[in-house]
């Protein structure tokens, strides 16, 4: 995390991620970081396919607010996961500068916070992730035609490329999964803050078609591949590891 | 929380600046796509962003900034950041920012350097 402000400092500068060049996981730890370590953060200009601005949102009603809302999801993030997926964090709450693993789909990559304040935070995907992207979670009021008081919508929102022409030939499948994903996770934040029906809203642009044809090699990143190399290799590195004990 | 002024003037034939005052967030991002259609209105091929009175900045003013990137490659025009403090200048270079837009200290310097070269 960059430093709190001191002098001159903007007021921003405690809510950004401090520069790094090559993403070290936080959790020491942690044995999911194979596909992070070292890699570098890839965002919506340094990814492969079409770019989408892709938006998920769910309205909590009127008794909570924004504030406790992104409180609690920063603190209970992987929580509110499906079982689809898991982060492998053992961090107490999101902070700017964190760096976690985690598993989708029998993918294992991560993420790095790239901002957090107290209705927002943001992460940026390493290299090798399904997608260059950047993904914000936020809670913020909205007037209502239904009620006198503003309502409190929890949103998702996110800016991404498929990293590479064999995730981006995944798309259409992936889309799908992710229309199952992060509508569970609203769900989940929902319930927990008392919200059992919950209609969630999607919506997605095509913000630009081309290809990023100059991206290709990404692919030598990619984390699907990584992820069955690693598993396939587990008796290799555990004879290994007999060998020097 | 404030919110951000656009104002669009030509340093330079072919060149149109948006000095960015204020806050930026993603709720400008009206603004800022007006902004830019005006300065492409008068045909520029560079742009230049001065950042020199932005107060504050959000991760969505960074989408907000991806966004014009790709329209601006749309119409084949490049990009310049100016008057970035340390700061943010990090967050640029942390985001990746900085390999599509091109960072200067000044819009002088930075239209030397993407100015057209006469010849080509």
């Amino acid at each position: 995390m960059m430093d709190g402000p001191v002098g001159n400092a903007p007021r921003d500068a405690a809510n950004w991620a401090r520069k790094v060049d090559r993403l070290q996981v936080t959790d020491p730890a942690e044995p999911h970081g194979y596909n992070i370590e070292g890699k570098r953060v890839a965002g919506p200009m340094n990814g492969f396919g079409r770019l989408w601005q892709r938006l998920y949102l769910a309205d909590l009603g009127t008794t909570v607010t924004p504030e406790a809302v992104v409180a609690d999801w920063r603190a209970h993030f992987g929580d509110y996961w499906p079982r689809m997926g898991r982060f492998h964090s053992s961090l107490s709450t999101i902070q700017p500068g964190d760096v976690t693993a985690l598993t989708a789909g029998g993918v294992t990559t991560g993420i790095m916070v790239l901002y957090a304040d107290d209705t927002s935070f943001t992460f940026l995907t390493p290299e090798g992730h399904m997608f260059a992207a950047m993904i914000t979670f936020s809670a913020d009021k909205e007037a209502s035609e239904k009620d006198a008081a503003e309502r409190t919508i929890a949103r998702i929102s996110m800016l991404l490329r498929c990293s590479d022409p064999l995730f981006e030939s995944m798309w259409p499948l992936a889309r799908r999964g992710e229309d199952v994903f992060w509508p569970g996770v609203l769900r989940n934040l929902a319930r927990a803050h008392g919200v059992t029906e919950v209609t969630i809203t999607e919506r997605t642009v095509c913000v630009d078609r081309r290809r990023l044809w100059a991206n290709w090699r990404n692919i030598r990143h990619n984390s699907g591949i990584r992820t069955v190399v690693h598993a396939l290799s587990a008796p290799i590195r555990r004879a290994r590891a007999g060998r020097t004990t | 929380m404030g919110s951000a002024h656009m104002a669009v003037t030509r340093p330079a034939p072919g060149a149109a600046e948006i000095a960015i005052v204020g806050d930026v967030t993603a709720a400008c991002e009206d603004d800022l796509m007006t902004a830019h259609e005006e300065a492409s209105d008068a045909g520029a091929t560079v742009i230049v962003l001065d950042f020199a009175q932005m107060e504050y900045m959000n991760s969505g003013g960074i989408g907000m900034l991806v966004t014009l990137l790709v329209r601006a490659q749309r119409r084949q025009q490049r990009i310049a950041a100016v008057g970035l403090t340390d700061h943010y200048r990090q967050i640029f270079e942390l985001t990746r920012l900085d390999e599509a837009i091109v960072l200067h200290d000044d819009t002088a310097s930075a239209l030397r350097a993407l100015a057209p070269k006469e010849g080509r």
